[in-house]
């Protein structure tokens, strides 16, 4: 898998799927669309501010609430290459991975990583680098399951391959 | 080792004699559920896939109770996407208006789940089912489109947290108050990836109803699931709802938890979560305690709460009264059934004569749908299940989350109340 690198976007506990992208707009289920609402209702400016590449880094249970899959994909549509979390809610931790959006649980990188900073993740290791501070930590790499499961670029392409 | 009663379906579900807690299984389901908002995008992402239609027709269930009656275009046009791929595919269990109801009141009504299952549902309330004994559990529309393809789905066999309930509760005390007093005990992620096994003698005291409304909050403590051991209430439940056979699994006597709580029933109280949190939970005695909390609006109704004792506890609180002048109270029947009980019981004119409103069913304002959507600084009791930022519309609004009881008591005052104050 490719290394993420890219700007912080700082958030804490229980980021819940209703403010990374509100009910309001599931009426609509395009990527597109549903990105430039992200985050919208925790973080107006977010959608303006966020690049191509950047990382979200928030503390325990993010992405908590419903089982909406808009939710990794607007932030996946938004650009951001990763999110970092002490721990992730457990549904949205499958509908990302389903998806093909990276993300890694590292309670350390979490806490010390501020918003801002310019972070590295290498997947393959798991090893996260604050380019900013020259800190680095030892994230969780994905059991074989589940990088098999990414490697064939998500759910969908893992069954088609079987 | 022994298994917990989760552990034991699963194993059986993916064809082995044991399972262990974090073992990668691949389990065959018995019913994949999606939703109007969630299978449009399995609908989409099954199209992508090398296969050649559904795996079985009668073991899908699409329901159309989010943002229906549709509320505007976009709303339809999903819609009408599941509609026609329900069409191609001679779904048995499509439900559209005029015969759906909240998936998770209807589901069990029409006896589409039962003890033993193995259910994925892209909604993450799919936990309800565990009322039943069934394993069931929320995921995405990726998930549901693989379920809704192949018939079977990956999970990592999660560990346990045991809850001994014992005591009878109090007159006024509900499933919703046990449920909202354990996620106010151990936080919105005390369970999170975990199975919540409810036992004990205090589940005699708990109605299906009630056990419903349990099950179905275990995702709002994290947890995969939740689930209550078979007795003759389940039993008596099943037999009147489905013509299926069902498979009652126990926890093995060795069985390990992570941890284990017990609680006494009998001390319980109204108990109401505060914005944003569900887990910011205080008792009506706290409340009583504090400057009065006035509100602006009243949803009875939800997945959690919009079932038929629900909607009974309310109206034994609302009969003969007048809401509070000023307060907006939207009264929603989870389902068809529900609705056209709750009229010949009568309960329907009590609402109405009190000044509420009685809708069709659907899930609308729970969401921020439609149905009730609130404006800034604006606050509201409910039935629901979450109350985060913006939840139920605008983003400087309030949800307080309690038990129809107390929903039906804070119409009559405009206040947060509870049902002592007003009987």
């Amino acid at each position: 898998m490719k290394a993420a690198q890219g700007t912080v976007f700082k958030y804490g506990d229980n980021v819940d799927t209703d403010v990374i992208i509100p009910a309001r707009y599931l009426n609509s289920s395009d990527p597109k669309e549903l990105a430039t609402h992200c985050m919208e209702d925790i973080d107006k400016d977010f959608v303006n501010k966020v690049n191509e590449g950047d990382i979200i880094v928030a503390n325990k249970n993010f992405g908590c609430g419903s089982s909406r899959e808009h939710a990794p994909i607007a932030i996946k549509a938004a650009g951001v290459s990763c999110v970092i979390a002490e721990t992730f809610a457990r549904i949205f931790y499958r509908n990302a991975i389903n998806i093909g959006l990276p993300i890694i649980e590292c309670p350390e990188a979490a806490v010390a990583i501020k918003a801002g900073d310019e972070v590295k993740v290498d997947f393959d290791s798991g090893v996260i680098t604050n380019v900013t501070t020259g800190e680095s930590f030892q994230g969780q790499a994905f059991p074989p399951f589940m990088q098999n499961l990414i490697a064939c670029g998500g759910l969908v392409n893992y069954i088609n391959n079987k | 080792m022994g298994m917990t009663m989760t552990q034991k379906i699963l194993a059986a579900h993916a064809g082995l004699e044991s399972v262990v807690a974090g073992q990668l299984i691949e389990a065959d389901l018995d019913l994949v559920l999606g939703n109007d908002i969630t299978s449009p995008v399995a609908i989409h992402e099954i199209e992508k896939m090398k296969v050649d239609g559904v795996f079985h027709k009668d073991k899908i269930a699409l329901v159309m109770d989010h943002f229906t009656p549709n509320k505007d275009i976009k709303s339809a046009q999903h819609c009408k996407c599941v509609r026609e791929f329900a069409c191609k595919n001679d779904i048995t269990n499509y439900f559209d208006v005029g015969e759906m109801g909240i998936e998770h009141a209807l589901l069990p009504e029409k006896g589409l789940t039962v003890a033993g299952d193995v259910i994925i549902g892209a909604d993450s309330h799919t936990c309800t089912y565990g009322a039943l004994g069934a394993f069931s559990t929320g995921v995405g529309s990726t998930d549901m489109a693989a379920g809704m393809a192949t018939g079977k789905a990956w999970f990592k066999v999660p560990s346990a947290i045991k809850f001994v309930l014992t005591g009878k509760p109090s007159k006024w005390v509900s499933g919703k108050d046990v449920i909202l007093h354990i996620i106010g005990m151990i936080g919105v992620d005390g369970a999170l990836y975990k199975s919540m096994e409810f036992v004990g003698d205090g589940i005699q005291y708990l109605s299906m109803d009630d056990r419903l409304t349990i099950a179905n909050m275990a995702i709002e403590a994290g947890g995969k699931n939740g689930i209550f051991p078979i007795d003759d209430v389940t039993r008596a439940y099943m037999k009147e709802h489905s013509t299926r056979e069902w498979v009652e699994y126990e926890a093995d006597e060795d069985a390990e938890y992570d941890e284990e709580y017990v609680i006494d029933l009998s001390t319980l109280k109204s108990t109401v979560a505060f914005p944003h949190l569900p887990e910011n939970t205080h008792t009506i005695d706290e409340i009583n305690a504090m400057d009065e909390i006035k509100i602006d609006q009243v949803v009875i109704g939800s997945c959690t709460n919009g079932r038929m004792d629900d909607l009974r506890a309310a109206a034994e609180i609302m009969k003969g009264k007048k809401c509070a002048k000023g307060i907006r109270v939207i009264i929603i029947p989870g389902t068809q059934k529900i609705y056209l009980d709750a009229i010949e019981e009568g309960l329907v004119r009590t609402f109405i004569e009190a000044g509420a409103v009685v809708s069709t069913p659907t899930c609308g304002p729970c969401l921020g749908g439609h149905m009730g959507v609130l404006a800034e600084g604006e606050r509201c009791v409910s039935t629901t299940n979450r109350n985060f930022v913006g939840r139920m519309g605008h983003v400087e609004s309030e949800v307080y989350l309690a038990s129809p009881a107390v929903a039906a008591a804070s119409a009559i005052t405009g206040k947060i109340s509870g049902p002592e104050e007003v009987m």
